[in-house]
């Protein structure tokens, strides 16, 4: 008995240890987390202001605003959205609600996965390669939204998937059954319960595409471009870029600093706000289906 | 001295009472079975004299639970060691990802256990007593997710017994298998009576008739009657148990 | 009317289809793209079209590689002897050496006559090693004409120096950026695989629900911030912190390098390994604790061998996000292409010399091609990790 309880007290002594340990670790893991956050949201603070937001960068991007930058990522978001939303919510249909399981689609799959897995400068070499050279777009919005796209697409394509995979059986079977055709069913029964899911991934995704920087280095993005864009081939300046450009190849890189925190702060701030979005979209709509 | 008792027990799933009020005592080397319909609590029950039911969020549990005379909810037990006591069989057969000799060795193992020999001859000990022994001799490397389903809850019974337990709770041991492979556990039971104290969740009223020394009959949660195997299924006191076993619900 | 509705859900699935097409024709295109550019550079010599590399007829050496005229230049290799010539010491003769070898009478004052010097010069120099502008050697010249090696796989892939634009030759070996880019990932993902599994564990095991409820959306967060952020981050901070306490002469270095993709990796091995530790059936850890085992022993007896595929399948995509990651390891690793020999100092990794380079090669150029035959063995890395990822993902749980 008493050799028992020894092993019972080595068996709480080890637990404790390698708890306490896991437990240490994922406070440094947050720590460092929040470390960033804290970092970039005390420094770049002091640089936020209507004025930093909407006027234009001077005196060689070390004095005056990001306003071409933050113009800039909305088109490409927008730009990159407009093309990849509906593609990539149409095939997440086709391949959760058509096609049957079967060697096509586990090939569209791997080969979904793949482009998922395709590293994002690689894009950047493709969308040059193709929408610049090729297509001749040149260094344009339309160039560098196609390739933010393509990014994107399978992220949209795997959420759509998830969320219409959650949606019941047997709301499908029960439409069909009152004589539904299957294109009734999708758009009257399936598309509305899974709407909340595909909404949140899209917000997700903009988060994403937002400071995407490597695509866009070769397809659209500008070094100094202090105006708006005119067109959709036209070159804009774009946060992630310009953060880059501003702390490793500005003019004065010690004195565009402060820039370049604010710069961040706004990207983080970007990613925070479609973050928290898409928390709400997801609690507003599971409350609303509750009742 | 009863081996296992209850005393009052009340618990609660949130606000959701699932047990109301259950006392019962269980003596050694006997077949208790515990029937009733789905959801009657008769597993919960079970579950309270290893303590699973801690695993459980937001579970409160009220009056005494008595196992050799010992209070296992007061604060000296381990429950570590209250589990080494009183081995436990599950629903479907849930061996290890590991070999069929690992899966026996398991418990010896992880309470703290190190005597090589000595595994090795409880390992076969234990194999014996589940009868599986001369089936599995040959591929005790062998995963062990290679033998049947019958084979797989057999391997989980030599996995219970390895550790020496005194008392062996079987909850629904036989539902996902069939009818040869049932026969079979149902015959261990039996046999394993002189050594164990046995307790048996079933949802099969045969099964409770034919392995059984003694038979509980749950419903909604309240004990409605406790007596010998023969007189619950001969001559049944209450007119919910007579419903039950005469087959009207369930 | 029924008619019309069957042809429109015919439309309508046609057009589903199309779009789930387009996943796989990217992919398809990325891959023509990227290899006819990339693979180009195998049929091409790396030096300028326009330059001639010429001997004195008889000398016996007809073939030369891109290495040993860099060598020659640098006067690593002094004599003919070295590459299999007659001995006699090379006399390396460019337009430079021109304007003190032959008078401007000599030359003509437009150079008009500068391609009969020329000519005449390696007729009676026996061990001369031309390397000129086409433009000045004369239609009937004397000399013999060297080859070039053709740049091969093996030159390219195995070559220890990147100086894409270095003359008199292109130095296209990829052996540095290739190490350095599996060095910085080794880096990283030494240090976010403890990290990122005792935080997968703590999440699906140890915390309760209120906990997790907070650490999950702080792991996502994590996720979502961009790398360039990340970079700016691992530059401010990082990269100081890391000089001061190694006492480095820089802190861009491989070590500065794996800490931030090791941070970068950190959601991804997190969230995968979380998931796959849930996936453990109820009854296997009910079944561990009722033998009296701890939860502790449960976890690393049952729980953490149950999900080893899943935990490797995180950090195989961990591998593959580390290796494609651009901007972050752009900003912090200083960017030499040399063969990398500890983490303290600094080298370069594929995607990091794309970006960086691309912007300043011309279109169409031998650099331009070897940047996008770095892309093809990017995309083939990758690719190789993904088909393993979804291997290791699909295998059946025993």
């Amino acid at each position: 008995m008493d050799k028992a309880h020894k092993i019972i007290r080595q068996k709480k002594v080890s637990q404790g240890i390698a708890f306490s340990i896991f437990g240490i670790i994922t406070s440094i893991v947050v720590l460092i987390l929040c470390g960033i956050l804290y970092f970039i949201f005390v420094r770049g603070w002091p640089a936020m202001s209507w004025k930093f937001l909407t006027s234009m960068p001077t005196n060689g991007m070390t004095d005056g605003g990001i306003y071409p930058a933050i113009i800039g990522t909305f088109c490409l978001i927008g730009g990159s959205m407009l093309f990849a939303f509906p593609i990539g919510v149409l095939s997440g249909i086709y391949l959760n609600e058509y096609l049957l399981d079967g060697k096509l689609k586990s090939f569209i799959n791997m080969m979904t996965n793949n482009l998922a897995g395709v590293p994002s400068i690689v894009f950047g070499l493709f969308g040059m390669a193709l929408f610049v050279n090729k297509l001749k777009f040149g260094d344009s919005i339309l160039a560098g939204s196609l390739t933010l796209g393509l990014l994107a697409l399978p992220v949209i394509i795997r959420t759509t998937e998830e969320a219409l995979k959650s949606v019941d059986d047997a709301y499908r079977i029960a439409s069909l059954a009152l004589g539904a055709s299957k294109l009734q069913t999708v758009r009257k029964v399936v598309l509305p319960i899974a709407f909340p899911n595909i909404l949140t991934g899209l917000i997700l995704s903009v988060g994403r595409v937002s400071g995407e920087t490597a695509p866009i280095l070769f397809t659209v993005a500008a070094y100094f471009l202090p105006r708006l864009p005119h067109s959709i081939y036209d070159q804009v300046m774009a946060l992630p870029y310009h953060l880059y450009v501003i702390c490793t190849s500005g003019t004065d890189i010690v004195a565009s600093r402060k820039m370049a925190y604010g710069t961040a702060l706004v990207l983080i701030l970007i990613v925070l706000i479609s973050n928290i979005l898409a928390g709400i979209v997801r609690s507003y709509f599971t409350r609303k289906n509750k009742i | 001295m009863a081996k296992l008792s209850a005393n009052k027990v009340n618990l609660f799933y949130g606000d959701n009472h699932a047990l109301k009020d259950v006392t019962l005592k269980m003596d050694a080397n006997t077949v208790t079975a515990f029937i009733g319909p789905s959801g009657c609590g008769k597993s919960t029950f079970l579950r309270l004299f290893n303590r699973m039911n801690d695993l459980i969020p937001h579970v409160r549990i009220e009056g005494d639970i008595v196992v050799d005379g010992e209070d296992i909810y007061s604060k000296e037990v381990s429950v570590d060691l209250l589990r080494k006591n009183i081995g436990m069989v599950f629903q479907k057969p849930n061996p290890f990802p590991k070999s069929i000799f690992e899966n026996v060795a398991y418990g010896m193992r992880v309470n703290g256990i190190r005597d090589k020999h000595y595994i090795n001859e409880r390992v076969e000990t234990s194999l014996k007593q589940a009868s599986l022994w001369t089936e599995v001799k040959d591929k005790l490397k062998k995963s062990a997710f290679e033998l049947s389903g019958g084979q797989q809850q057999r391997l989980c019974i030599a996995r219970a017994l390895a550790i020496e337990p005194s008392v062996v709770l079987m909850d629904e041991p036989t539902s996902a298998l069939d009818p040869l492979a049932t026969h079979k556990i149902e015959e261990l039971v039996f046999n394993l009576k002189a050594d164990y104290t046995i307790v048996i969740v079933t949802h099969n009223m045969q099964q409770a008739a034919r392995v059984s020394d003694k038979t509980a009959f749950f419903y909604l949660g309240e004990l409605i009657e406790y007596d010998d195997t023969n007189n619950i299924f001969t001559k049944p006191r209450e007119i919910t148990t007579q419903n039950y076993i005469t087959g009207r619900f369930g | 009317m029924r008619r019309l509705r069957k042809i429109i859900e015919k439309i309508v699935e046609g057009v589903l289809a199309m779009s789930a097409a387009i996943t796989s024709i990217t992919v398809l295109l990325i891959i023509i793209f990227l290899f006819d550019e990339g693979l180009s550079i195998f049929s091409k010599k790396p030096v300028d079209d326009d330059t001639v590399i010429a001997v004195n007829s008889s000398n016996p050496v007809s073939k030369l590689t891109g290495l040993q005229i860099k060598d020659i230049f640098d006067q690593k290799i002094t004599n003919w002897k070295q590459i299999g010539g007659k001995n006699d010491s090379i006399k390396l003769f460019r337009l430079d050496e021109a304007g003190t070898t032959f008078t401007e009478q000599q030359m003509g004052s437009n150079f008009e006559r500068l391609a009969i010097c020329v000519d005449s010069y390696v007729v009676r120099t026996p061990g001369v090693l031309l390397y000129f502008s086409s433009k000045y050697i004369p239609k009937d010249f004397h000399g013999k004409r060297i080859e070039i090696a053709n740049i091969t796989p093996y030159s390219f892939l195995m070559g220890k120096q990147w100086f894409p634009t270095a003359q008199p030759v292109a130095q296209l070996g990829v052996l540095p950026l290739i190490l350095g880019t599996l060095w910085v990932t080794l880096g990283a993902i030494l240090f976010a695989l403890p990290f990122g599994l005792a935080t997968a564990i703590f999440m699906a095991e140890i915390a309760n629900h209120k906990v997790r409820n907070y650490l999950k959306p702080v792991v996502e967060l994590l996720a979502g911030i961009p790398s360039v952020v990340y970079g700016f981050f691992g530059l401010i901070v990082i990269v100081p912190a890391v000089q001061k306490i190694f006492n480095l002469p820089v802190g861009e270095s491989g070590l500065a390098g794996s800490i931030v993709l090791g941070i970068m990796a950190l959601p991804t091995i997190i969230t995968i390994s979380e998931d796959a530790l849930r996936t453990t059936p109820r009854a296997l850890k009910e079944a561990s604790l009722a033998l009296g085992a701890s939860h502790w022993q449960t976890i690393r007896r049952v729980i953490v061998p149950y999900a080893s595929s899943g935990i490797t399948a995180a950090i195989i995509l961990g591998i593959g996000r580390a290796i494609g990651e651009t901007m972050a390891v752009l900003m912090v690793t200083g960017n030499a292409a040399v063969i990398p020999h500890s983490y303290f100092e600094p080298l370069r990794t594929i995607p990091a010399t794309i970006a960086a380079e691309l912007g300043e090669a011309a279109y169409g150029g031998l650099h331009f091609k070897a940047l996008f035959a770095l892309g093809c063995i990017l995309f083939i890395m990758t690719f190789i990790i993904n088909l393993i990822f979804e291997f290791i993902a699909k295998k059946k749980k025993y």
